[in-house]
């Protein structure tokens, strides 16, 4: 423990170095950017910006990454806010209140709640994976191949049932992924598989292709069908209005306690942070006393969600550091990232990378205040990046897309393969497949699949061997819950609903 | 259920067509994962399970799961809800088209001039811009990008012949 708060402070002497500090405002910067406009998520935003950080050094790359990250998780709040547009998925419940604020004239109030409740909700989320995160991995350093496979069970279970899709439509795409993910070079015997000849596709099908494609020329052709155009509230934050709701802000104590509470469940799982967005805002609309006002401007319906989904996405990072396990699409980018890098993420990765690690969690203080600082500031600046016309900024996304795509391998056929998944991409999104479980598994395919057949190996092809300790068969049990989850809730209110009729009405 | 949705001349293909549709090309994709897992051998071999054992379930799962989607689709009633308007699909035509030219001209003409024809057509086709506004941003962009990836961070792009003629 002592060790760690150690490690912790010689961190933040590594970010705080001149040259981090450059690196995380930029990448704030860039990160707001990435979230305010329409076809560049944070996944997407991080999956371009990779190759430019490949000659850096690990720590100082994932500082500028990681804040790339937070920047696009405070972007997505001005859109929704001030245009009614939400610019990150994460960010749909934000515009339920914080549209009506704006336009009562309180839009300096809506984004200083929201930008305050992200800065709360991604604090905690950080506190806990400080003090979480090297307990989990010393832990998990114990894990054989069985345990190793029935976390990734559980991570995947935990899509099917948790996910707002239908369940058979997140299989089907979760199982595209690692259908793409398992073609080319067998990592366990070096055979060729589901290449048919074809010598493009011995290198197999890279996710940060899959993520540019469907996140990114995907969600440009969405908003292209939609006809976007962009009227929105303009907006200036002053000092008064901060230090007026700041003053507020501290009476909804219990909302964002709750509201951290939902996103760091929901981020660990990897529902992620859209999910969590939504459910702490239903449970704010129930539980608080101006509920019915929800909806025309109340700025609980701010906090809840904000809080919420930033304490998601930053706990996200948890499994990703501790296990290798990304909770979700961005957190699976970095942590390609970190295997480009030479970095094996994963538990070992706190006994190998001490520096490296606290040098990230130490930056995720440190990004998240100077993010704070940066989008206080500078909102009428974020905010007239979105009056540029569509027909100007579409084409340079494209650009930078085709950039982004071309650099991971330098091969022009990779551009071809992104402007692919991006038709897919659309029509999946317009058919109701989830996307991040498609990228989740491509990137997390292999090792699924090598777990899987060391732990076979090891058990001579018995089944049983998921089932052969406490602690694998617990794992596997939670995993076939949230698998069945949608199943057996509906038995819970069905029972619940026999139980009640036979009950006289209240 | 009205036919109105049906009967104005701007509805594009039925939702319910294109769903199917999707959901016939997983499941071909899941036949070519079986298909291509069979032929590596799916069972067990001197290394424990073979390369196509995880990949042959997997397509399995595509297959069936694609199959539960049709199912539930044709068993649900028919609400004749447009896919998308003809206009709409006209307008993401006008992306995907000219980006699939721009990414089939990148290996030759590198990635600038491209980008530069790119942004410019965009600009005066779809955003009516004048060439006067349109040509400066069209050209300037990739020059920003040139500085930034080139010089600063160092990362190649493809280049063709008009970046050899000025010397780089």
């Amino acid at each position: 423990m002592f060790e760690d708060i150690g490690n912790l402070m010689h961190g933040f002497a590594v970010v705080l170095q001149p040259q981090n500090l450059l690196l995380m405002v930029v990448g704030i910067v860039l990160g707001v950017i990435v979230g305010v406009l329409p076809g560049l998520g944070g996944a997407n935003g991080v999956a371009i910006l990779l190759p430019l950080t490949f000659s850096m050094s690990p720590t100082s790359a994932i500082i500028m990454l990681s804040c790339i990250y937070w920047g696009a998780l405070f972007g997505g709040a001005i859109t929704s806010i001030l245009f009614n547009i939400p610019g990150e998925p994460w960010s749909v419940a934000t515009t339920f209140d914080g549209y009506p604020m704006a336009q009562q004239g309180k839009a300096g109030e809506a984004l200083t709640a929201a930008f305050t409740s992200s800065f709360v909700g991604a604090l905690f989320a950080v506190i806990m994976i400080t003090l979480v995160a090297p307990l989990v991995a010393s832990f998990a350093l114990r894990f054989g191949p069985a345990e190793i496979f029935s976390v990734y069970f559980l991570a995947f279970c935990s899509f099917v049932g948790l996910s707002k899709e239908p369940p058979f439509k997140t299989v089907a795409s979760m199982m595209i992924g690692f259908a793409l993910g398992a073609v080319g070079l067998d990592q366990m015997t070096g055979q060729l598989r589901l290449t048919f000849g074809s010598e493009t596709l011995i290198g197999g099908f890279d996710f940060l292709i899959a993520v540019i494609g469907l996140f990114g020329i995907g969600e440009i052709l969405l908003t292209m069908e939609e006809g976007l155009s962009f009227r929105g509230k303009s907006a200036k934050i002053d000092l008064k209005v901060v230090l007026k709701t700041w003053k507020e802000l501290p009476r909804y104590w219990l909302l964002s306690l709750r509201s951290c509470l939902i996103g760091c469940w929901m981020g660990i799982s990897p529902a992620g942070a859209t999910p969590a967005s939504f459910m702490s805002y239903g449970i704010a609309k129930r539980i608080s006393k101006r509920g019915a006002h929800f909806g025309k401007g109340e700025i609980e319906g701010v906090i809840a969600p904000e809080t919420a989904a930033h304490a998601a996405g930053t706990a996200a990072l948890l499994p990703m550091l501790a296990l290798g396990v990304p909770g979700s699409p961005t957190a699976a980018v970095l942590l390609g990232g970190l295997l480009i890098w030479g970095l094996q993420p994963g538990p070992l990765l706190f006994v190998e990378q001490t520096e490296f690690v606290w040098g990230l969690i130490a930056s995720m203080y440190m990004g998240n205040l100077v993010g704070l600082i940066v989008v206080l500031t500078c909102v009428p600046l974020f905010a007239a990046i979105l009056r540029i016309p569509f027909s100007v900024i579409a084409p340079i996304i494209l650009v930078l897309c085709a950039i982004g795509a071309y650099t991971v391998h330098n091969n022009t056929f990779d551009v071809v393969m992104m402007l692919v998944f991006g038709v897919v991409g659309y029509f999946m999104k317009k058919a109701n497949y989830p996307l991040a479980p498609l990228v989740l598994a491509i990137v997390l395919g292999d090792k699924a699949e090598v777990s899987l057949r060391q732990a076979l190996l090891g058990s001579q092809g018995n089944l049983g061997v998921f089932f052969s300790n406490a602690l694998v068969s617990t794992v596997m049990t939670l995993g076939l819950i949230a698998l069945f989850w949608p199943i057996i809730q509906n038995g819970i209110s069905r029972v619940r609903g026999a139980l009640g009729a036979s009950r006289p009405a209240q | 259920m009205s036919e109105s949705a049906h009967e104005t001349g701007g509805a594009g293909p039925s939702h319910r067509s294109v769903e199917a549709g999707v959901a016939i090309v997983v499941g071909v994709l899941g036949l070519i994962t079986v298909y291509g897992s069979l032929k590596v051998g799916t069972g067990w071999g001197d290394e424990g399970p073979k390369a196509g054992f995880f990949p042959f379930y997997i397509g399995l799962i595509i297959i069936i799961s694609s199959v539960v989607n049709l199912f539930q689709l044709f068993a649900t009633k028919n609400d004749n809800t447009a896919f998308a308007t003809w206009e709409q699909i006209y307008k993401v035509l006008t992306v995907v088209i000219p980006t699939a030219i721009y990414v089939a001209i990148i290996p030759f003409s590198g990635i600038y001039v491209a980008s530069a024809l790119l942004i410019g057509i965009f600009m005066v086709w779809l955003g009516k811009y004048k060439v006067v506004v349109a040509l400066p941003t069209a050209i300037a962009v990739p020059i920003f990008f040139f500085v930034t990836f080139e010089r600063w961070f160092l990362v190649p792009l493809p280049k063709g012949p008009i970046e050899k003629l000025l010397g780089f």
